[in-house]
Order: C-alpha cells, then structure tokens, then sequence
C-alpha cells in the first residue's frame, strides 16, 4: 500500500492529477526506458539460446522452440503448429525434413505421420531460459580464475591508490615546501595525460621490469591518478589550518599529522576515491589488454573480449558473462550511491 | 615555565612588512596581554613566538637560548586558538593525550596527566565524548587542558574567548585568571577586547601596524597613556579628545577649551598659543545641575545631550559640544536628562590628559613617568 501510494505520488497530494504530473511521469518513464532498457535487453538476452540471438525479429524475452520426447525416437524432436491439407490444425512434431516438405508425427501417436510443406507450419514457441550460457563458461573457461584476477587487481590497486594519492594529495596541499607550485603543475600536469597516449613507453617500462603478464603491470602503472590528486587535495585544503598547527604545536611529526589527523578528516572525500577506483579498476580494459597476453592472468573484461573471436563471437557466452561483470559493480552501486552522492556533493567535484 | 625575550622581531610577507622591529621581555610567570584593533600584527607576533611563522629578521629567546631557527614542535610552547582547533574525530581524552603520546610518555604517565588536567576544568565527566557533542564553554575548556597537560614552558592563547557567548566569556576570563594564579606559568594572551587585556594583564602591550605603542600595567595604560592611540583603545567608553589651545603654561595655567578658557595646570614645555588635544575620561566630566546654589565655579564646559542611556546603576550622556565635537559623560545613578537639553560639565583636573599635535603625551610634571 505504502509503495503504492510512493509510486502515485502527486504535485499536491491527495488531489486529482495535474497535468504536470503526467509529463513528469512521462519524462521520468523515457529516462527509465533510455537508461534501464539496454541492461534490461542485455539481461533478457544472456538467457537466449545462440539460434534465439540471431533470429529476426528479435522477441524481447527469451523464446526457444519447444521440443518433445517422442517414443522411439534418440533425439528430443521440434514441435510445430501445422495446419494439415484437409484445414485442420495440430501441434505435430517433425521426424525429418527433405527440401521443402517436411515429414511430420503426432507426438502421442509416432505411428501416425503427415507430409506437410514447410510453409503450412509455425514453430510452437515457449519461455525458455538457456542456463547453460552461465555455467558453461564457468565450466569450459577458466571464469573463476578472471574473476579472482579483477577482484585481486581492483581491491590492491584501490588500496594503492588511496594510499599513494593521499600522500601526494598531502605534500601539495597541507606540507610547506620551496617550489610547491611547480611541483602541483608538474604531478597534475604529467598525470593528466591519458594512457593512451604514452601506452608504448609504459609497455616499454613494464617489460623491462619483467612485469608482463602479472597483475602488478596493471596495477602499478595507474595507481596515481590525477582525479584521486587532486579531488584529495581539494579536500584537504579545505580542513582547518588550526588544525593542522595545533598538531604541529603538539609535537606531531608530517606522519602523525598526515596519517593521525589528515587521514580520519579526508574520509568522505577517501570514501569517494575508493568507489571511484574500483568502477574504473573493474572495467579497465586497454591496459590489461596490451599487458596481460596469457590466459591465467586475464581480467574479466579481457577474458570477456576472448569470447569475441576473429571468424565467429560466441554471443551467448559474452552477453552471459557481460551480466555477471556487471553484478558486483552494480551491487556496488545499489549500496553505496547514498555515499557516492553526498561524497561528491562534499568534496565539491562532479 | 619560562622568560621570553623579543630582540628587533621584523615580518614582512613579500614586500610588505607588518611588523616593524618589536623589543619585549615577558618574565617568567607573568601574564602579558597583546592588545589593538584587527591587522594590528597582534596575532602575527604570537604565531612568530609561536613558531607557525617564521621571522624575517630579530632574535627570540626561551630562558636566554635562540629559538628562533627551532621548528614550533621543539619550542615546547603550547597554544590555545581563537577556533580551539580540537581534533574533532578524537574523544576528549584524546584530544588532551595527543600531545603527551607524540612525546612518547608512558601511557599510566598520560592517563594521569589528562584526568588531573580534566578534574582541573571539571571535564571529567566528558573525557570519552567527541568534541561535537560538547558545548562551546566546554571545548574552550579542552583546548586549554590540551595546553595545560604538556606542562609547557609558555602559555599562548590567540583570541580564546572570541567564540563565546558574553556571559560566558566574564566566566571563562575569570577561570583563566583562577588558572594562570594557580599554575603560575608565563602567559601571553592576544585580545582585542580591551576588558578582557584590562581585567587579565599583569601587563599590556598596545600594538597597532606592527609596533608596540605601549607597554605596561593595565592601570599604568588607563592612568597614563602614552598617546592619543592607548587613550582612546583603554577604557570603555573610550576617553573623549578634544582640541585646545594653550593661553598660558604653569601650574596655574590657562587653556581654550570651545571657547572658554579654563584654568587647569598646563605642562612648562608648551609655550602658550600651542595647539593640544585634551583627554577626559567619561567618569571625570561631572554635570552640574541648572540653577544649583551650591556651585562653587563656572562650568568648564556646555554640551547637547544627544542620547541617555539608561543602565540602572549608571548613566551614560553622549552629547555635543558646540564646535561639534562628540563628548561621552559618565554618570553615577539614575539621572533624567533627554535628548535637545543643554548640560554644564565640570573637569576633574587631576585626570585631566594633555596631548601634544603629535598626540604624544604632555607629562604634566617632572615627577610623573611614561610606563
């Protein structure tokens, strides 16, 4: 009754709807349609069979042929709506099939059989859901192995992040020293460059230092982001200097006050870096492509891109397991957007 | 506990200096007020003494060594802020501990310091509470039991009674007196509310634009400023000024006061004809009552009362005199005067404060000396 009343809410309660209220439903609606409607299609489709993928026109849930066990017959046989030469219609199965013309059986009589062209039935349809787009690659695929390479590079390279970010957030914001100016321009200014840009020499970088292929090659190179910099610096700015002298007055050194008094203020704006950090560490995808070549060290995304193959794209696995990546950032999402909202709405960043 | 000195102490950020070679020695034990108007340096001189600013020339000494090049966590001083600066995701205890734990003293040793300090400020009961669940008085409190537990050589408070209430402020001022008697250590407080420097200070340092203007006890500065600056920042309401000119100089001297000469003793060292400004306190103007019998002397002066304030105990007349010029009269007990009437005002003498056009003070005799 509540949600009811929730979901029927008025300009002015309790009064007869307004039009304004139509058109805020109806604009809400669009967005929910625009917004919602491709996962809805991705998920709706992961439970489709790779012959439901291709069919055209495409049904929106997951529909597969019905098919029956027939006495007498090894294989489980498709079951059509026909309609016979004399006008009638039965749902028939189909035995076999040569050119044009079908050879057709009643399922509870197999005895009794029909020749029908091909063009006089319709496949009987029903809600299928092919689970097996699920576990098979959890099965043939080594998925639990990705899965536990993108959880292990996104929760260090988090940790890092905020730990290296923090520091530098601190020198160049609360830490007195000659050339602090420079020293913003120069870390904001080369951190600002995407990796697109210097992916050879990072590569280059990275294969000197034997990293190839393990996890800490895409871990370490983006752990310091200009973002997490300066959105922490901001922040910091913003804490009472007091604070920062009445601990220097108490004897603190740049640690404790960094790691003592710093650290426990800067945390909504932390706790934003942290959710920030794992949405890009979860979906990074280029640099883990050109780093990681070797099967066992695959993230999720690359091992989802192994699904896309050169002559033929197993869509059914790739769309299955593109719903299983979007799980745990969604679930991050449902829990913690209340912090992403007000943290963002703290640090003053959009 | 300790003595400060300040030897030539000058700041300037960039090009631009504020503060201009300051000389002062703070005894051990004495309670020193820093007092002027806002951007007067007051502050600025205290975070130099403090450490959080460096000096751009001059010398200070704790007990005669240089601290000038020492970092403020080596001073051993502690300071009380204008916004308390109370770690706010910290209790209480471990606001007051924070000091002690970065000196690496034995946790038994910190406990204890921190329940004497907080059974000295009757904070006990609210040793576990963070500083947000703490009322203004109270987190006053703490920030100075956070200075007290360290035991510092010098006490330092920027402005620590700005943030409360006026009730509260008479109250706190009265506890930091009880305090300073108690533990007896050097304080240099920094106000510029010239009640709190006069009912606090062992002595008072007047700045304004990075100089000291005057330094001494708070009634050597109320009964003897040294110039028209000190005398229109102590006391409240502030001294009236008005100008005169000297008719003839001596003991039994005479000066133009708007229009009348009064007699009054006039410094030997100005020459008659010599333009000065006159000082009187508000308590110092008596108003003599129209058609009284007994009065002795003509009136010194006659002004408009523009405003009576009425507080009970006292009364307050602001008025003009007839050139213009603003004189503030107090008055003992209730008096019904309103605003149009025209008053005569009586001189006391004896308080009578004679600047020169520089607006230095005149001594009036030999025997009297600048503090």
């Amino acid at each position: 009754m509540k949600i009811a009343a929730f979901l029927t809410r008025r300009r002015v309660a309790g009064r007869r709807i307004h039009w304004t209220d139509i058109v805020a439903y109806g604009y809400l609606a669009v967005g929910v349609v625009v917004m919602f409607g491709p996962v809805l299609w991705l998920v709706l489709s992961s439970f489709k069979t790779p012959a439901g993928l291709l069919e055209f026109p495409p049904s929106l849930l997951p529909m597969a042929q019905v098919e029956v066990t027939v006495p007498g017959q090894p294989q489980p046989l498709p079951l059509f709506r026909t309609t016979l030469p004399d006008g009638q219609v039965r749902d028939l199965v189909q035995l076999r099939r040569v050119g044009i013309v079908a050879q057709m059986a009643d399922p509870k009589d197999p005895t009794q059989t029909f020749r029908v062209p091909i063009d006089k039935r319709e496949p009987v349809r029903a809600f299928a859901m092919a689970t097996g787009n699920y576990t098979e690659p959890l099965a043939r695929f080594d998925f639990l192995r990705f899965l536990w390479n993108s959880i292990f590079v996104t929760v260090v390279a988090t940790a890092i992040t905020l730990l290296i970010n923090s520091m530098a957030a601190y020198a160049l914001s609360i830490y007195e020293f000659p050339g602090k100016g420079f020293a913003i321009l120069t870390v904001i200014g080369t951190l600002m460059i995407p990796i697109t840009i210097i992916l050879v020499p990072v590569y280059l970088v990275v294969t000197e230092l034997r990293l190839v292929n393990s996890l800490w090659a895409v871990i370490l190179p983006g752990a310091a982001t200009p973002t997490g910099v300066f959105l922490l610096r901001q922040y910091m700015l913003t804490l009472p200097r007091d604070l920062i002298e009445a601990a220097r007055m108490d004897k603190a050194s740049e640690w404790q006050i960094y790691w003592r008094i710093v650290m426990p203020l800067t945390m909504p704006a932390l706790a934003v870096l942290a959710i920030f950090s794992v949405m890009w560490r979860w979906n990074e995808f280029l640099w883990p492509l050109a780093v990681l070549t070797k099967t066992e060290s695959y993230t999720l995304q690359i091992g989802l891109n192994a699904f896309q193959g050169e002559l033929q794209t197993q869509w059914h696995y790739l769309l299955a397991m593109t719903v299983m990546t979007l799980l745990p950032i969604a679930l991050v999402f449902v829990f913690l957007q209340r912090f992403i909202a007000t943290g963002i709405g703290n640090t003053g960043m959009k | 506990m300790a003595d400060l000195k300040l030897v030539g102490i000058t700041k300037s950020y960039g090009g631009l200096a504020v503060i201009h070679g300051i000389d002062l020695a703070v005894r051990d034990g004495e309670f020193v007020v820093f007092v002027g108007p806002s951007g007067c340096g007051k502050s600025t001189l205290l975070r130099i003494i403090a450490g959080l600013e460096e000096v751009t020339g001059g010398d200070i000494l704790i007990d005669g060594v240089s601290v000038t090049r020492l970092p403020a966590s080596d001073r051993g001083l502690a300071m009380v802020f204008q916004s308390y600066a109370l770690y706010p995701h910290m209790s209480v205890r471990k606001n007051m501990g924070f000091a002690l734990e970065n000196m690496r003293l034995p946790v038994a040793e910190i406990a204890s310091r921190v329940e004497r300090a907080a059974s000295m400020l009757q904070l006990t009961p609210y040793l576990e509470r963070k500083p947000k669940a703490l009322s203004g008085g109270q987190r006053q409190r703490v920030a100075i039991g956070r200075a007290i537990v360290r035991d510092p050589k010098i006490f330092l408070f920027d402005e620590p009674l700005s943030n409360l209430d006026a009730e509260l402020r008479v109250a706190t001022r009265k506890e930091l007196a009880a305090l300073h008697a108690e533990i007896g250590s050097t304080m240099i407080y920094v106000t510029h509310d010239q009640v709190e420097a006069m009912t606090l200070a062992d002595r008072i340092v007047v700045l304004r634009a990075g100089r000291i203007e005057q330094t001494g006890t708070p009634l050597d500065l109320y009964n003897r400023p040294a110039n028209l600056f000190v005398a229109g920042f102590i006391g409240s309401p502030r001294m009236n000024t008005l100008p005169a000119t000297v008719v003839t100089a001596g003991p039994d001297g005479g000066m133009m006061l708007a229009g009348r000469e009064i007699a009054a003793a006039v410094p030997d060292t100005l020459k008659p004809g010599d333009a000065v400004t006159l000082g009187i306190r508000p308590e110092h103007l008596a108003t003599v009552i129209p058609g009284d019998a007994g009065r002795s002397q003509a009136s010194d002066l006659t002004v408009t009362v523009d405003l009576a304030e009425q507080l009970g105990s006292e009364t307050y007349l602001y008025a003009q005199t007839a050139d213009g010029n603003p004189v503030t009269i107090r008055q003992a007990g209730q008096i019904t005067i309103t605003r149009g009437n025209r008053i005569d005002l009586l001189i006391q003498r004896d308080a009578l404060h004679v600047f020169n056009s520089a607006g230095l003070r005149v001594a009036q005799s030999a025997t009297e000396t600048l503090g």
